[in-house]
């Protein structure tokens, strides 16, 4: 079995109000040193697939048709092999 | 006129566009399934609002591949009247019928309330015979109508008029180039943040929008 990782993040340019928020947040926390902020998503998928390859090419194509928007958004991917058959 | 008013799990909106096309206009209205295939029959097709599968993953995201959407695409090409109201116009979007794509409002608050648009464009179905420059008040609800497009995508759109709405006064989302509507480079396809359906009767405060089905009908009539 395979579990993938997907990060899921707003292009750079694209306006990011949840990024602003939590900037703004943090600043009233007190953490001065904060100068930007984005917030995007994390995806888990655990698959069944014959190789590492075969599961990174297919998890490509859901974060390509699903996961992901590419007008506004970027995603990276990580692929690993793991034991057992459902995400804990 | 046959008009299907396509409901998706978590549609919310259904109702009322159902209820304004039936009783209001007297139309063969009728409330379609998500997982309807054949929409061979019907003569304009509308994606109404609400919150299609929990808005989950990005809104409109995972309705666009409910098994209607085949036929959607298909009446779309054909030339077929669609308008998508709301969560309705996130679908098309993210099914690249329309271009660009909506994030978060800037404010980050979910807006709702009467909102001024102004009618920029009288080629589509659902403006046919209104003045552009046209002001209609409308009501918003969404949290999600910040409309984005890319610099390029935004020339393409002016230089084929196909800004259909824009916010008059304040714009509530932050949307590029205060868009409240779009359509594709044909017209057929509309997708609009405000809700006709919520302001056309006069009880309902505002009858401006019966003014986008009235042009519906009227360019269906003339067409005939």
């Amino acid at each position: 079995m395979y579990k993938a990782a997907i990060k899921v993040i707003l292009k750079p340019g694209v306006l990011d109000p949840q990024g602003k928020a939590v900037a703004s947040g943090l600043a009233s926390l007190g953490f001065s040193q904060v100068k930007s902020v984005r917030v995007g998503k994390y995806i888990e998928v655990l698959l069944d697939a014959s190789s590492q390859q075969e599961a990174a090419a297919q998890v490509e194509e859901m974060a390509k048709r699903l996961l992901a928007n590419p007008v506004i958004e970027h995603y990276e991917l990580t692929v690993e092999l793991v034991e057992g058959e459902e995400l804990v | 006129m046959r008009v299907a008013v396509v409901v998706f799990p978590g549609s919310n909106c259904d109702r009322d566009c159902h209820h304004v096309l039936s009783e209001v206009f007297g139309l063969d209205s009728e409330l379609v399934w998500h997982t309807e295939t054949d929409l061979s029959r019907f003569d304009a097709i509308i994606l109404p609002g609400g919150f299609s599968y929990g808005d989950y993953l990005r809104s409109g995201a995972i309705a666009r591949f409910s098994p209607v959407m085949e036929s959607v695409t298909k009446a779309a090409e054909r030339g077929l009247p669609v308008l998508g109201i709301c969560n309705g116009f996130q679908i098309l979007l993210e099914a690249g019928l329309l271009p660009g794509a909506m994030l978060v409002n800037e404010s980050l608050q979910f807006r709702c309330h009467p909102q001024e648009i102004t009618v920029e464009v009288d080629r589509t179905p659902f403006t046919f015979g209104i003045k552009p420059g046209t002001v209609l008040q409308l009501p918003v609800a969404h949290g999600e109508g910040n409309y984005f497009i890319d610099e390029a995508g935004l020339a393409k759109l002016e230089a084929n008029r196909q800004i259909v709405f824009r916010y008059a006064g304040d714009n509530p989302n932050g949307s590029v180039a205060d868009i409240a509507g779009i359509c594709n480079e044909a017209g057929n396809v509309v997708g609009m943040m405000p809700h006709p359906e919520r302001a056309a009767e006069a009880l309902l405060g505002s009858t401006d929008g019966q003014q986008i089905f009235r042009a519906l009908i009227n360019y269906w009539e003339g067409r005939k």
